[in-house]
């Protein structure tokens, strides 16, 4: 395969909401760690997004992305097919996840989060961690990375909220099972909605289980020049996109974060209508 | 003769024609509008062409990086605009933009020999005039490849600094390779001063001349993140550090992470290099309350307040807690402020930050100051005037209080020393504690201007190109143990 950098060497969906796309950028597949994120330009006019690397293979020089098309920006990346090109694409950016050996780490991954959490897994695995992942959607047809997962992970917990597959409620749910049934657990990863990950960190706090949540602050330049990403851990400013994103769970404060990524609804509303209208 | 070459000074530049302001602040295009041919020619005839004396600085002395004025303005008053344009070249890698941005009135200007009477000669202006001409007649002159001397440079950072290391060794045969974290090239003329002052459109030109001269310019490269400072040593014979000064400053007042409070960088960022002034035809939004307050006074804070209003804003206030005089923007940009209705609420600084229910800035606090004895920096020192607090309401507040170098090429270059403001320490030459690498620009003095910038890249490509080419011999550890305290 020899495409230029930025071009699009694959692209599918993975359900009807979530694009998957490999991407040539040979010389960040080869730095990049699980964790670390690329800050991605559709067009000339468009905005700079931050999306995790869901995969990178330095062998054949690419990173795959894969996002939920929730806005504008992430809807045209839908719109991409293999032979198209980005516009721009910086990476890898972000700190990487803490690769040690815990003992059993619990992964917990909600909807778009799982293609996030995949790598994690992985890698926690290749440092010699008992993996346990438990992952969740709204239905078994929105379960992405579902086999990724279990090929990677010691014990797999599947979890939908209509309960059409798995255990029927949420991922919440079975991580307390775990706990009361008294499991041996070192760390617990969350990555996913918000709301999910600050569930998380409130249910291990009293057990005083280390938990690492990867935050998703609204970001501009990615490198750590503007602070838009600015997030609250214990009491103290930091910026996501270059003091993590991932953070303790139990020091960060959610409210901020939720009011904060809510700072630009209505022009994102407008955005939206428009490209829709535009068809 | 004297008597009658003193009668012939024309006391005043020829004026500027400029937008109105009531018209500039519905738009974002540039203010002054710029000056025909015959003008220029009749300001450069201004010029009295001095002769170096021992006895008194020239213009020549105060501009950073050595531009033969008087040999220039002695072209324009011929009509000979090439000629002027080949001999600022000789020194100016960045002329449009200098001619626009420069603080032109303590540099040139300053020293101007006319000035001490009456007005100095428009240096700036005619400089501007020529590079818009050279460009717009695309007059660039073929840039003759060099001989190559088969030795390969890496610049991070592609601001004013680096640009000028690249251009500079690529002219002397050097393969030079610009590794640039954002999309575009520029630095902050691209990021951070406003369409309005400098349009991007001409720093597109400069560095397109620059890539003409062959310098490979690689985007979206973030050194420290995609490879170090270290790796680049392996492949390339040096390096030049040129990554500036782009870390906000914060108050670290209560309620900072409240919405609608914004680092002027981010501001900044969103609307010049995201071009959200025209959103929605460009995705990144932005948004500006009813009121706007910006905090700091210097350029960065003026480019705040006037963007705010050409968003939109109705009201736009600028809090600083000297008085006046003490404010650090150029005069010019102070009087465009003032002009277009920015309102400056002088000897007051913040306290704390206000938030709705639904976590919204909706109000300032602030406090009186007078100002006290004179502190390090011979500027008189600000004093809070106790009970005297007041709340303003606003929407959005701009936090323009100064930038920090940026940290992450330090972070990931352990041998490389920095100073305790977080710098990189240099030596005079531009040298750094590593062998090999050097260093310029606001990376190494803090938050500068554009022309220093360019000055520090000029001074570094020299020692670079004596590096590269007859004493590859490097300062002793202790030159940068010093530089460093
Ligand atoms: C470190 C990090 C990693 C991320 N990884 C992924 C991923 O792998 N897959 C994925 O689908 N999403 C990921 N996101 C979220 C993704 O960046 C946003 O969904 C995307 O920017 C939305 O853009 P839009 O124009 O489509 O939607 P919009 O309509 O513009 O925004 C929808 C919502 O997305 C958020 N958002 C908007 N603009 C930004 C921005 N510039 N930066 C961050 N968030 C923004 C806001 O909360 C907003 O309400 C990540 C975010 C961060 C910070
Ligand atoms: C809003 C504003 C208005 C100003 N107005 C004026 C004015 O009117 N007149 C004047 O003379 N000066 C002005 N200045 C100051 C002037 O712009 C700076 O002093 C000058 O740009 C410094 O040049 P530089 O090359 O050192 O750094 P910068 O211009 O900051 O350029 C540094 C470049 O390095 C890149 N970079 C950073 N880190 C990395 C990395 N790790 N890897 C790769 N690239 C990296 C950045 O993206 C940037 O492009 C202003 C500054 C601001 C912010
Ligand atoms: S570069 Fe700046 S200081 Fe030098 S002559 Fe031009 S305007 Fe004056
Ligand atoms: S000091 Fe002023 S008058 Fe004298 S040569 Fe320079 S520009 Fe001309
Ligand atoms: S996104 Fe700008 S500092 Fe993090």
């Amino acid at each position: 395969m020899c495409a230029n950098v930025y071009d699009i060497v694959k692209a599918e969906k993975l359900t009807p909401d979530v694009t998957r796309l490999e991407i040539a950028a040979p010389h960040i597949a080869k730095k990049a760690m699980a964790g670390q994120f690329v800050m991605l330009t559709v067009d000339e006019h468009g905005e700079r997004i931050p999306l995790t690397m869901a995969d990178f293979s330095p062998e054949n020089g690419t990173i795959t992305i894969a996002a939920l098309e929730i806005g504008k920006t992430t809807k045209k990346l839908g719109t991409l097919k293999a032979g198209d090109s980005l516009f721009s694409l910086v990476g890898p950016l972000g700190l990487p996840t803490e690769l040690k050996n815990h003992g059993t780490v619990v992964c917990v991954g909600g909807g778009i989060g799982l293609a996030l959490m995949y790598p994690v897994v992985r890698a926690l695995k290749q440092a010699g961690n008992q993996m346990i992942s438990i992952i969740g959607a709204k239905t078994k047809d929105l379960l992405i990375y579902e086999d990724e997962i279990e090929d990677v992970s010691d014990e797999l917990h599947v979890c939908t909220d209509d309960g059409s597959k798995g255990h029927h409620g949420f991922v919440s749910d079975v991580l307390q099972k775990l706990i009361d049934d008294k499991r041996d657990i070192n760390v617990v990863y969350a990555v996913g909605p918000i709301i999910m990950m600050k569930v998380i960190a409130n249910l291990t706090k009293p057990y005083n289980i280390h938990t690492v949540v990867s935050l998703n602050p609204i970001m501009v330049d990615g490198t750590g020049m503007c602070g838009s990403c600015r997030v609250i851990i214990d009491g103290e400013t930091k910026f996501g996109c270059v003091d993590g994103p991932e953070f303790d769970g139990h020091k960060v404060d959610f409210e901020n974060l939720t009011a904060r990524n809510r700072r630009y609804l209505a022009e994102e509303e407008v955005s939206l209508r428009n490209f829709k209208e535009a068809g | 003769m004297a008597e009658e070459k003193k009668s012939r000074i024309v006391p005043k530049k020829y004026p500027m024609p400029e937008q109105n302001p009531e018209e500039r602040v519905k738009n974002f295009d540039e203010v002054p509008i710029g000056q025909d041919a015959e003008t220029i020619i009749l300001e450069a005839k201004r010029c009295l062409q001095c002769k170096e004396s021992p006895k008194r600085k020239l213009c020549k002395e105060g501009c950073p990086v050595e531009i033969d004025i008087p040999a220039f303005i002695k072209q324009v008053q011929e009509g000979d605009f090439a000629e002027a344009m080949r001999i600022i070249r000789k020194k100016q890698n960045l002329p449009a933009v200098c001619g626009r941005v420069c603080p032109y009135e303590n540099q040139c200007e300053g020293n101007c020999v006319v000035g001490k009477k009456n007005e100095p000669v428009g240096i700036g202006r005619i400089e501007r005039f020529l590079a818009d001409w050279e460009r717009n007649e695309q007059k660039h002159g073929k840039v003759e490849p060099p001989t190559s001397t088969g030795k390969k440079v890496a610049v991070v950072g592609g601001g004013p600094a680096g640009l000028t290391v690249a251009g500079d060794l690529a002219k002397l045969g050097h393969k030079v390779t610009v590794f640039e974290a954002l999309q575009y090239s520029g630095g902050v003329l691209v990021y951070g001063i406003p369409e309005f002052r400098l349009p991007k459109a001409i720093v597109k030109a400069e560095v397109d001349y620059i890539k003409k001269s062959g310098v490979e310019i690689k985007n979206d490269y973030v050194i420290g993140k995609v490879e170090t400072v270290d790796d680049l040593l392996e492949k390339y014979d040096a390096v030049f550090v040129g990554t500036g000064a782009g870390l906000p400053n914060w108050t670290n007042l209560e309620g900072e992470n409240l919405n609608g409070i914004l680092s002027a960088n981010e501001f900044l960022t969103r609307v010049n290099l995201m071009k959200a002034f025209n959103f929605p035809d460009y995705d990144t939004p932005i948004r500006v309350g009813k009121r706007v307050v910006t905090l700091g006074g210097g350029n960065v804070a003026m480019d705040c307040a006037r963007t705010a209003l050409r968003l939109g804003a109705e009201e736009s206030i600028i809090l600083y807690r000297r008085s006046d005089v003490e404010l650090p923007a150029r005069r010019e940009e102070i009087h465009h402020a003032k002009e277009e209705g920015v309102r400056f609420e002088l000897l007051a600084a913040p306290v704390r930050y206000i938030g709705d229910e639904d976590g919204n800035v909706k109000q300032i606090e602030a406090v009186r100051m007078k100002l006290g004895e004179p502190d390090a920096s011979g500027r008189r020192r600000p004093i809070k005037i106790e009970g005297s607090n007041f709340i303003l309401d606003c929407q959005t507040v701009l936090v323009a209080i100064g930038q920090s170098p940026n940290p992450l090429v330090p972070m990931t270059t352990p041998s490389l020393k920095t100073t305790k403001w977080g710098t990189i320490a240099v030596d005079a030459e531009g040298r750094t504690s590593k062998k090999g690498v050097f260093a310029g620009g606001d990376i190494s003095t803090g938050a500068a201007t554009v022309i220093l910038a360019m000055g520090d890249g000029k001074r570094a490509a020299k020692t670079m190109h004596k590096y590269l080419m007859e004493d590859p011999s490097w300062p002793d550890a202790e030159v940068f143990e010093k530089a460093a305290c």
